[in-house]
């Protein structure tokens, strides 16, 4: 390699028409759509047209005033229910699997390729097969628990407002377990086997070996699912608009962020009213909460993951 | 015990308390992957059945000779039509992708000069960015370029979100490439394109296959664009085809079920072929 004063112009020319291209579709395709959501939030919008400067107006309605506020404030609440209950299920359960794997027993290999099989699948093909296997009459869970004994608490899950949530959680979970599983994995597999060796011999239990040392060890592959998560989770989308509709049936329990923007933005069957003012200054705030925390919290983690090692 | 001995049996843990875990961790795994698969293998099968079948005798074995619901939706919907869709969208896309990444990724990995990282760093910036959120500004952006309901307007969508993740991987192994092997080359009087070209790039490709498999299975199983996107029946990538299809059949389940289990199964296929790259490249980014 060599500094670029003294190049000849034909590898001065080469280098340019090898970063140009790629750095001028990115700046077109994602800064210029990212910084213009910006700019959009602060007008009025009259269906595809750009209407009058109204500042802050489109933040403060969404925030504070009806008929957006008390839906966004609720659909905030039942992101931060997903992302809290996904964090124990699906990073929680992920790393128990994951360490269960790194331990090699018989089928391990198999078990690995099981994990993953379903985040391998589109959330279409996932939200459609456990919308059937959720039917309140026909559908295999309720069909299952029947013939288990267990036929007193079959429900429709999807239907009522104190489980739809639940199982739209439930269903992410199986989607996407193997993720943060297999990233567990591989840091499992990068500590030094003499740590683990040399625990054992001093005579540590189980439950003091993975908490106590497999645990703070995996504290980089622990920062990035977590920050991984929470994106997703503050942008659900698929799952209820698949599973609930773009309302987040029945009532409102399943309305999540991803979903109201989506309404306001696009319209839905009931008003066809596309409103890109609003649904703009949702998408911007939606994109500076994400980005700050995970920011600030990607901070915290590294620092974490300084202090267990 | 030796090192490389403790390396193939890392489950040398002694006593009866060390037995009782193993066990406890053979059970949760043999659970768990029969959560994961018994619903997919019930799909597959749900295919093979009526709806009055599927409604009175879940459980029982199918006949796997009855493909009336698998015929029903090859024939009489467009399946094959969306899933052309979705291999043009996908391949197109990742050839972008994999194209702009590598150029960016060459000059990036194997040139410096100022503005460098500063570039590099505006890449990575794009990796957690979630592009559904300008999805306002795209949309008036791709009316103005007269691409709304258009495949082109969804591969130049795909193309940008890849690139950050292509741009990423492809430098990172691009920069550990012996500088032995270009300066060999340039005193055999080869310039800086045949270098790349017939040097360097032959021995990208196993880093290529992982960028392009960590995009194409997002791209591939994506519903968000084609949603906001692609209205006419005829464009439609096969999972939102499939949301189509699944209200024409509402009370069909077998076919339901039929269609499901064929949109399902090419990238099975693929993955149960080649599931240690797909782990690689899916968890690539979140793995050192």
């Amino acid at each position: 390699m060599s500094a670029n004063l003294e190049w000849p112009l034909r590898r001065r020319v080469w280098v340019t028409f090898l970063i140009v291209p790629p750095l001028a579709f990115m700046t077109a395709f994602v800064v210029v759509p990212i910084l213009s959501a910006f700019v959009y939030a602060f007008y009025d919008w009259q269906g595809l047209k750009r209407a009058d400067f109204v500042g802050l107006r489109n933040f403060l309605d969404v925030l504070g005033r009806e008929p957006w506020a008390a839906t966004t404030w609720r659909a905030f609440g039942h992101n931060v229910i997903v992302f809290v209950t996904l964090m124990i299920l699906q990073n929680g359960f992920g790393f128990l699997l994951a360490y269960a794997l790194s331990r090699q027993l018989p089928g391990h290999r198999f078990h690995r390729v099981a994990v993953f099989l379903p985040v391998i699948l589109s959330s279409v093909i996932v939200a459609l097969v456990w919308k059937q296997f959720l039917h309140p009459v026909f559908g295999l869970l309720n069909k299952t628990l029947g013939l288990l004994g267990f036929g007193a608490v079959t429900t429709p899950w999807l239907g009522l407002s104190e489980t739809a949530l639940w199982a739209l959680i439930l269903v992410n979970a199986w989607h996407w377990v193997g993720f943060p599983t297999l990233v567990f994995l591989a840091g499992i597999q990068r500590i030094p086997p003499d740590i683990i060796e040399a625990s054992r011999i001093d005579g540590v239990t189980e439950w003091q070996l993975v908490s106590r040392i497999v645990w703070p060890l995996v504290a980089p592959s622990a920062t990035v699912v977590f920050i991984l998560l929470f994106i997703g989770a503050f942008n659900w989308f698929e799952l209820p608009y698949l599973m609930s509709g773009l309302e987040g049936s029945p009532y409102g329990s399943t309305d999540v962020l991803g979903l109201f923007f989506y309404r306001t933005a696009f319209g839905n069957q009931s008003s066809g009213a596309q409103d890109f003012g609003h649904g703009s200054a949702l998408a911007v705030l939606m994109f500076v909460f994400i980005a700050a925390v995970s920011a600030v919290w990607t901070v915290r983690l590294r620092r974490r993951e300084i202090e267990l090692s | 015990m030796s090192r490389a001995a403790a390396h193939h049996a890392p489950d040398h843990a002694k006593g009866p308390a060390a037995g009782a875990a193993a066990l406890l961790l053979q059970i949760l795994l043999v659970a768990n992957s029969f959560i994961m698969i018994f619903p997919i293998l019930m799909m597959a099968a749900f295919g093979f059945k009526s709806t009055a079948e599927i409604f009175s005798k879940p459980f029982a074995f199918p006949d796997l000779t009855n493909l009336k619901n698998y015929v029903t939706v090859l024939v009489e919907t467009n399946f094959f039509l969306y899933l052309g869709n979705s291999l043009l969208i996908t391949g197109t896309s990742i050839l972008g992708i994999l194209t702009l990444g590598t150029m960016a990724a060459y000059g990036l990995a194997r040139y410096s000069f100022r503005g460098n990282i500063a570039i590099y760093l505006f890449f990575l910036a794009g990796l957690m960015v979630p592009l559904k959120l300008a999805v306002i500004p795209l949309f008036i952006q791709m009316r103005d370029l007269d691409l709304l309901d258009s495949r082109l307007g969804l591969i130049i969508i795909y193309i940008a979100m890849g690139l950050p993740s292509a741009v990423f991987i492809l430098t990172g192994f691009l920069r550990t490439l012996p500088s032995e092997l270009e300066d060999a080359a340039r005193i055999d009087g080869a310039g800086d394109a045949r270098i790349m070209w017939s040097v360097m790039l032959p021995l990208t490709k196993p880093a290529m296959v992982i960028a392009a498999i960590h995009n194409a299975v997002p791209i591939w199983n994506d519903f968000f664009f084609p949603l906001v996107f692609v209205q006419t029946d005829a464009r439609k990538t096969l999972p939102q085809g499939l949301t189509a299809f699944m209200g024409e059949y509402t009370t069909n389940w077998g076919v339901l079920f039929a269609g499901l289990t064929l949109s399902a199964l090419p990238i099975t296929i693929v993955y149960i072929l080649l599931s240690k790259q797909f782990i690689q490249g899916m968890t690539s980014g979140a793995v050192k």
